[in-house]
């Protein structure tokens, strides 16, 4: 007996909105949510994204807003009437029970038969590898095994939705990577919809196939992964997203094409525009592997540090101005030489107002 | 170079360390010696002196007890206080818990409900008969509002020694309880939640069982202090009655017959009695689940 989720074509939040006293963790979430698709809700602590993740659950209920299934508004259902997996950060396997318990947990709640509940537990422990461990108690496991029985906890009831709250950022980098792809294959097998909580951009990045980056309790920008990695919507998403120089600029006027000529340490260069520019202060982003030792660069700066990270080196380096530079270079360069770094237009995003 | 090549022997100190024994480990010596001159000695004075009757063979006060319903009567009698006393107060304590632990001013309420710890099972007596007695303020109120024409006897009897047991007991069983309950990660109730589980069947499944061992301690502990209920059961109930419980043989045997040998057969008797519903009760507490109550790592 294969497991696929129940049939349902969208997840609609609605100004979702949780106060906690005074303070506004949520400040009113809208998003829709597909049949089959894997959104990530990427930010960091304190975002809102795990309370955004409860009150789907329903484990935190609303202050505000409304989130329906279809037509049908479910946000007044208790957690164990709304029929959603979840995946604990910690697990929350039952202790007391084998781990063939804790997967057919939520069947016997539903007072399958007996017979029905071995047949999809195995199913179930076959669809996340682990066959032989039917019987043991979650305390003999390792961490990746106890992060696969939540797995197949949650999945075995077949929910149109599953939820994960930052799941494997309880296991060792190696484990870590082979989970995603695990996940990846689990969520393709269910074709439920997956949300998927994480403060990993690496993560989100390779799994989802949408991202939704949220900061103080606010949705900041949704979209692909791709979007977001080259055309972050905001400097707040792009400094997240790992545009690591952020450097003052005066616009000097439009450049070739769709670029933009701007003033920076005096010098002059041509980026890319986010958004409509006003003359005036903006700001440039660069991630440091597009930022590179050039004879020609605008950017002049004596190099502070330089590591070796396999295949590049990376390095800190100051302009005459104070400013801070995260560089990329293909040699190892002496601290204390003065150079001058510059990027692809293409790879310089720069923002409206000031750093 | 022969010399050399052989292994010191270590020195005593050394080979004592290596067992866990050092200068620290003397910093026991008070508590046992303590223990052993209030508790051990004693304990086996007791024993010697059951054995030697005023009259008759070394069994001779055993054989007394157990063939007069006058004494033995007081077994029945005890165990049908302090067990219903100690279930209650489980019974009590566990919806108590579980509420206090979700509790933003949990501290304020605990103390509230602890503090009958502090009275003494004699001040609760007093406070009883003060309330309940035929004089209290409460057949008093009936009896004005003409609902009844003669006092209701609440104290005096069964229900009396109940009540103030409970009263007494409760504090101890509900910190016990508390602290076992704290100990449940929230995360398996909300994982039960969302699995399906409405807020009867997590009790039943993961709560109960999780807790089961803990309330096992807790019935030994709670049971042990009501089964040697003296005070109460003179004040408050029928000491010569349905509340003649075991330690008033004993008392009775000690200092108003002056037979010490038998209230040491009695009180023997009293231990025996409170080690075997203690050794039961652990016996069966090894069918319940004993692992921490996490969700995992974490």
């Amino acid at each position: 007996m294969a497991i696929h989720s129940k049939d349902f074509r969208t997840l609609r939040l609605d100004g979702v909105q949780r106060d906690f006293g005074a303070f506004n963790a949520l400040k009113g979430i809208s998003l829709t949510i597909a049949r089959g698709e894997f959104v990530a809700l990427l930010g960091p602590s304190g975002c809102g994204k795990s309370t955004a993740l409860n009150c789907v659950a329903g484990l935190l209920p609303l202050t505000g807003g409304t989130i329906s299934l279809d037509d049908t508004r479910i946000d007044t259902l208790s957690p164990e009437d709304r029929g959603f997996g979840m995946v604990f950060q910690n697990y929350a396997l039952f202790p007391h029970m084998s781990v063939a318990r804790n997967v057919g947990f939520g069947l016997a709640m539903r007072n399958e038969p007996r017979a029905q509940i071995a047949e999809k537990v195995a199913e179930a422990l076959r669809l996340v590898r682990l066959e032989g461990q039917a019987d043991k108690l979650p305390g003999q496991l390792s961490g990746g095994q106890q992060q696969r029985v939540a797995i197949a906890r949650a999945i075995v009831v077949a929910p149109p939705l599953v939820m994960m709250d930052e799941p494997l950022s309880n296991l060792d980098a190696k484990l870590r990577l082979e989970m995603r792809a695990e996940i990846r294959r689990i969520h393709a097998h269910l074709g439920s919809a997956t949300i998927y909580v994480t403060h990993d951009q690496d993560e989100a990045l390779s799994l989802a196939d949408r991202i939704v980056v949220m900061r103080q309790g606010e949705v900041r920008q949704v979209g692909t992964p791709e979007d977001l990695y080259t055309r972050p919507a905001t400097v707040d998403v792009a400094e997240f997203m790992g545009f690591r120089n952020m450097l003052p600029a005066t616009m000097a006027g439009a450049g070739s094409g769709t670029r933009a000529r701007v003033t920076v340490d005096g010098a002059a260069c041509e980026g890319t525009p986010v958004g409509p520019l006003a003359p005036g202060a903006v700001t440039l982003a660069i991630r440091p592997e597009d930022l590179r030792p050039q004879d020609d660069g605008p950017l002049a700066a004596r190099v502070d540090q330089v590591e070796y990270r396999g295949r590049a080196f990376f390095g800190i380096a100051t302009t005459p101005g104070g400013t801070a530079l995260h560089f990329r270079a293909p040699s190892r360069v002496a601290p204390g030489t003065a150079l001058r770094f510059g990027a692809d237009p293409d790879r310089i995003l720069i923002y409206g107002g000031a750093a | 170079m022969t010399g050399a090549a052989l292994p010191r022997r270590p020195g005593l100190r050394e080979r004592l360390a290596r067992r866990g024994l050092d200068g620290t480990t003397l910093l026991v010596l008070p508590a046992a010696l303590a223990i052993l001159a209030l508790f051990v000695f004693p304990f086996i004075e007791g024993l010697v002196l059951s054995f030697l009757p005023k009259q008759g063979g070394p069994l001779a006060n055993y054989a007394k007890f157990f063939g007069d319903p006058y004494l033995w009567k007081t077994i029945p009698t005890t165990l049908g206080i302090a067990i219903p006393a100690t279930l209650a107060n489980i019974a009590l304590s566990v919806p108590v818990a579980l509420r206090v632990r979700r509790m933003k001013r949990q501290r304020l309420l605990t103390t509230i409900l602890v503090i009958p710890i502090t009275l003494g099972t004699v001040l609760v007596a007093e406070g009883l008969l003060n309330y309940l007695g035929p004089q209290g303020w409460l057949n008093r109120t009936l009896m004005a509002l003409h609902l009844i024409d003669r006092p209701v006897r609440l104290v005096h009897n069964y229900w009396g020694v109940l009540w103030s047991l409970v009263i007494a007991g409760f504090p101890f069983t509900f910190l016990l309880t508390l602290s076992y309950v704290s100990g449940i990660d929230p995360n398996l109730e909300r994982a039960a939640a969302t699995l399906g589980a409405g807020p009867r069947a997590r009790f039943r499944t993961v709560l109960l069982p999780l807790m089961a061992s803990g309330l096992a301690i807790t019935f030994c502990l709670s049971f042990v202090q009501a089964f040697a209920v003296y005070p109460s059961a003179v004040l408050v109930g029928a000491p010569a009655g349905s509340t003649r419980v075991i330690s008033i043989a004993a008392f009775q045997a000690a200092y108003e017959t002056y037979d010490d040998s038998l209230a040491s057969s009695i009180a023997m008797i009293m231990a025996a009695i409170q080690l075997v519903i203690v050794v039961l009760v652990l016996a069966g507490r090894s069918l319940f689940y004993r692992g921490p109550a996490g969700g995992g790592k974490g």
